[in-house]
Order: structure tokens, then C-alpha cells, then sequence
């Protein structure tokens, strides 16, 4: 029998204001505990909380790009429940009127499958605070700077069937967010995080199983491990006889698998009701006009230009557009230099490479466009051959500060494309190597790259390569 | 159908609150009023009205993304029965 998982995502993005949802306690990360509070966000009695305009507005850039109709008239609602990181014990969210509703994300998988998902809803809401446990007693420790800091959920339909569907949709939401400037989309500290609904059924069937749910996975990587620890989980309790139980489940990244939280029956009762403190939501034609027109091109918009324009293959616009870092280097530097396709190679191979082996981010990148497309029309020129270029490609790599121009002429760099000296010392190595000749004479042609290597080597790896090779070619042809 | 004493426990459990024979009688008095006004209204013929969702007929009262002052992270935590330095103390909870 084979199985079909089935995966719905609630994913949870801290929006990059400067302060609060409701009031003006900056959102920072990482202050002394409770040092971002006041009255408002620490729930105290009688006080009374106004919405940051700026969070409406980064949401509905959100529902924009995300596809989403734009509920014009949505309001707030308290989902109360009991818990010592909620100060307020309910959290202002949005339940009967969330201000954006059935959108839809087309994304492409890591194997390059194009796919789509639907968004059933996006509403705005409050984080809750952290609390620390202590490891001695039976004391926790809450911290409530983070309450009050916005959020968006977005709810998506079980639309996905594995965890690279759900990595490929993630990362779409991830680089949007980005390309937006409405999130540090940083998973690390929380900025972004999923809830995963899972549940197994036998494949061809239409009727969903019992579904589980983990919350707040905050890797990629836990997200992928613990996507098929659970439907690993499932299918061989189905086999084996048993029932899936609808449970919220905790996966422990560090264990690798996920446990049962057993809570009580009757702890998901958030009792909605709406919000009496926020007066309703109104928003006009002409706000969401001028946020479309504002919007910028967005990832798997560039990645499509790319192709188009550039003739680069679907892979390399993906890494190129991925991050908007990189796309900002790659296109600053093909305006100047005029050349897209050799600018999208380097940045490709030896920029990628560089990264991986040096650990710099795409964020951390330091490269001068200006240098970098004056090295790039080097390059096509002929002024430097593509041996010396990749030792002159790390220092543009490992400096901001750095003369492309200048370095080639202070280093002696330039390509030698004389051709009288190219024979000249071609002819010395051919004189010196009788044997090898004689070699290659017989029909051993794998010889010839000898020449070309020794004859390269005394020219200090500057020739001109075609020069080498045509100029070896003839000598070797008229030697006795 | 829950009887009222049975949904006053309930209340009682999701809000935290320990409720004694006395006050558990009085709670079933109260709520049950409550319950039956609401019945009252729910006899009402509703039909084609919108849920009214606020009481005054306003919208949009929102205010600019600027930071304010927090308060001193001891007036914070100055009414809490239980404290240290920097945070309240509350029963270890995880969920």
C-alpha cells in the first residue's frame, strides 16, 4: 500500500516595525528581559491599545504579493487563553474578519517542479512573550519584550505533499518577505516560523486523515526532519493496526523526533470574541492601489526576467534571485559592464565557491560593482586570460577597496598576446623535449597538452590561450 | 446539554479560578441569569442583520510607527507577588 502525506502550514512572520502592534515599545531584539514594556503590552488593567499604521500597511503588502483578496471592512478579536507568556491572557488576533482571504503562491521546488499553493487566510496578531525555564525549581521566568510584537499568519490550504514542497514554498515566502522590506525573515530568532499540519492517507484517496499538528519549528532543516519523522510516525501506526490521535505534537530537533503534549481536552477553547479597544478596519481602493504600484519586482518575477532577457537557465536566475543581495550585485554589475551572461558566471562559480569556502552570506557580501564589472570587460577584452582572472576575481571577492585597472597594470597581469614571443618559447619547449615530441608525433596527441601547459607556465600563465594552442599546434605539425 | 453547574466549572477551569461550594452555588445564580437573557435575545428574528462588531461607528484609529519610552522595568514588576531582579516568577509551565 503506498501513502500520501498530506501538509497544511500556518506560518508566522514578525513584521519589521519599529515599535509595537498596539503600542510604542520598540520591537528590538534582544534587550534585557522586560526593558521593552510598558502598561499596554504587559496587560496591566484599563489601558488601551492603538493600532501602528505601519503594521496594516506591511500586511496588505504581504496579501498583495501573496495573490489574497483584501477584506476592505476586517477587524480585531481576543482569543483568550490561560498561559504566563500572554500577560493579558488573550491575544489580540484576527479570527471573523482577517484582512486578507484565498490567495495563491506559485512556487518552484529545489528539483525545479513548478507548484502551487493556496492561502486560505492571512490576519494580523500579537506575539506572545518567551518564558525561561528555570533548571532548578519549579519556576518559570517570563519575558514580555517580545509581546506586542506584529505578526502576520498566513494559513495555507493542505496543499503540499512532502517537505520539499514545503521547503520550496517556504523559501518563496522567505525571499518575497525580503524583497519586500516587511520582515528580518531571520528563523533563527523567530522572525519566521511554521506550524506543520500533517496527516497520511492511502494514495488515490480524496478524504483527509487525522491530522497532527507541531508547532513553532524554526529551521529549514528541523522543518524537513520533522515533515518525515511524522509521516513516518503515522504510516507505520496506521500499518500496524493503530489510530493517529488529533494531538499538537512537540518535535525535539535534538532527539529527532517528536513528542506528545497531552493537553487537556478543553485547552483549545479561545472563546473569539471581538475586540472592544480597536475600532474596525477600513481600507480605502486607493491605499491598495498605491501599495500594488509600490511593490517591487519580486524574486520569481526577477528569476523569470532573467530567463527571458539574460537567456540564463532556470537554475542559475533562481540562486541569482533568491537572495536580494545578490540580485542587486548581479544587476548593478551586468548594467555596467553590459554583459549579463559572463557577470552571472563569475558570480555563479568562483563568487559561489568563494562563499561557500570563506562562509560569507549573500548579505555579507562585499563586492564593488563598479570594480566588478570593470574586471568582468577585462575579461571579454582579452586584457587578462581566465587563469590570471580567477586569482584577480578573489581579490575583488575579499575587498570593497580595490582597483581592478590598477592591479592588473601594478602586478604585470596583462594577457600577452604577442605572438612573436609566444613562438619564441613555444619553439624553446619543443626544442627541449625531443621524447615527448616523438611521442606525440606517433599519435599520441595526449601530449599536446604538455606543451601547451610548459609553454603557458614560462609565460606565467598570461598568454593568451588560443594564441598558445594555435601557435603549439603549428609548430608541433612542422617539427621533424 | 451541560447543566449550569457543569458549565460554571468549566468557566472556572479555563479562567484559572478555584471556585468553593459557596461561590460555585452563587456563580450557577448569576451566569444563569445571564444565560437567560440571552435567551431572550436569541428568541429575536435576526434575519439580514450584520453582526455589529464595535459600538461607536468609527474606524481606523491607528498611529504612526514611532518608538515611545518603555517604563522602568520596575514599575513593570513592582505589584508582582512574586519576583526576582528582572522578570516575574510564575509556576513552570510548559505546554
Amino acid at each position: 500500500m503506498t501513502w500520501e502525506t498530506v501538509i497544511g502550514l500556518e506560518v508566522h512572520v514578525e513584521l519589521a516595525t519599529k515599535s509595537k502592534i498596539f503600542c510604542g515599545c520598540s520591537t528590538e531584539f534582544g534587550g534585557a528581559p522586560n526593558t521593552h514594556c510598558c502598561p499596554v503590552c504587559a496587560g496591566m488593567p484599563g489601558t488601551l491599545p492603538v493600532l501602528n499604521k505601519k503594521v496594516l500597511e506591511y500586511a496588505l503588502v504581504a496579501g498583495i504579493a501573496l495573490g489574497c483578496k483584501i477584506n476592505r471592512y476586517n477587524k480585531f478579536d481576543r482569543k483568550n487563553y490561560f498561559y504566563p507568556d500572554l500577560p493579558k491572557a488573550y491575544q489580540i488576533s484576527q479570527l471573523y474578519l482577517p484582512f486578507a482571504r484565498d490567495g495563491r503562491v506559485e512556487y518552484v521546488t529545489r528539483s525545479g517542479q513548478k507548484k502551487v499553493a493556496r492561502i486560505r487566510e492571512i490576519h494580523m496578531e500579537e506575539d506572545a512573550g518567551k518564558l525561561i525555564h528555570s533548571p532548578y525549581g519549579d519556576v518559570s521566568y517570563p519575558d514580555f519584550n517580545r509581546c506586542g510584537v506584529p505578526l502576520i499568519e498566513i494559513v495555507s490550504e493542505p496543499d503540499f505533499r512532502d517537505s520539499e514542497e514545503v521547503l520550496g514554498y517556504l523559501m518563496w515566502l522567505k525571499s518575497t518577505f525580503e524583497y519586500l522590506g516587511i520582515s528580518d525573515v531571520r528563523m533563527e530568532e523567530g522572525s519566521m516560523r511554521a506550524d506543520i499540519n500533517l496527516s497520511v492517507r492511502p494514495g488515490g484517496s480524496d478524504r483527509f486523515g487525522v491530522r497532527t499538528e507541531m508547532k513553532n519549528i524554526n529551521s529549514f532543516k528541523a522543518i524537513e526532519r520533522a515533515i518525515i519523522d511524522e509521516s513516518k510516525r503515522q504510516i507505520e501506526l496506521l500499518e500496524a493496526g493503530g489510530r493517529v490521535i488529533q494531538e499538537t505534537r512537540k518535535w525535539d530537533d535534538n532527539k529527532g523526533r517528536s513528542f506528545s503534549m497531552r493537553t487537556k481536552e478543553n485547552a483549545q477553547d479561545y472563546r473569539y470574541f471581538p475586540e472592544p479597544n480597536i475600532p474596525p478596519i477600513l481600507i480605502s481602493e486607493e491605499l491598495l492601489r498605491t501599495l500594488a504600484e509600490r511593490q517591487p519586482e519580486l524574486a520569481h518575477e526577477k528569476r523569470e526576467r532573467y530567463i527571458r532577457e539574460y537567456g540564463l537557465s532556470d537554475y542559475d536566475a533562481g540562486l541569482l534571485t533568491e537572495k536580494k543581495a545578490l540580485a542587486e550585485l548581479f544587476e548593478r554589475t551586468a548594467d555596467l559592464c553590459s554583459d549579463p551572461k559572463e557577470t552571472a558566471n563569475w558570480m555563479l562559480g568562483d563568487m559561489m565557491y568563494l562563499m561557500n569556502r570563506d562562509s560569507v552570506t549573500a548579505e555579507e557580501l562585499n563586492i564593488d560593482p563598479a570594480q566588478f564589472a570593470d574586471f568582468v570587460i577585462a575579461v571579454r577584452n582579452g586584457i587578462i586570460n581566465r587563469t590570471v582572472a580567477k586569482s584577480v576575481f578573489e581579490k575583488i571577492f575579499a575587498s570593497h577597496d580595490f582597483n581592478v585597472a590598477k592591479y592588473i597594470e601594478e602586478n604585470n597581469l596583462r594577457q600577452i598576446d604577442d605572438a612573436g614571443r609566444i613562438r619564441r618559447i613555444a619553439s624553446e619547449v619543443i626544442a627541449e623535449n625531443p621524447k615527448t615530441v616523438a611521442q606525440y608525433k606517433s599519435g599520441k596527441t595526449k601530449v599536446f597538452a604538455f606543451f601547451i601547459g610548459q609553454t603557458m607556465r614560462r609565460l606565467q600563465g598570461k598568454a593568451n590561450p588560443s594564441l598558445v594552442n594555435e601557435i603549439v599546434t603549428e609548430l608541433l605539425n612542422h617539427a621533424d | 446539554m451541560r447543566t449550569a453547574k457543569e458549565i460554571v466549572e468549566y468557566v472556572a477551569e479555563l479562567s484559572r479560578i478555584k471556585l468553593d461550594e459557596d461561590e460555585t452555588e452563587k456563580m450557577i445564580k448569576e451566569l444563569g441569569e445571564v444565560i437567560e437573557y440571552m435567551d431572550i435575545l436569541q428568541g429575536l428574528d435576526t434575519e439580514g442583520v450584520e453582526p455589529m462588531s464595535h459600538v461607536f461607528p468609527i474606524t481606523n484609529v491607528m498611529r504612526e510607527d514611532e518608538v515611545t519610552p518603555s517604563f522602568e522595568r520596575e514599575d513593570i514588576l513592582r505589584n508582582a507577588p512574586e519576583r526576582t531582579d528582572e522578570t516575574l516568577v510564575v509556576p513552570k509551565t510548559i505546554e
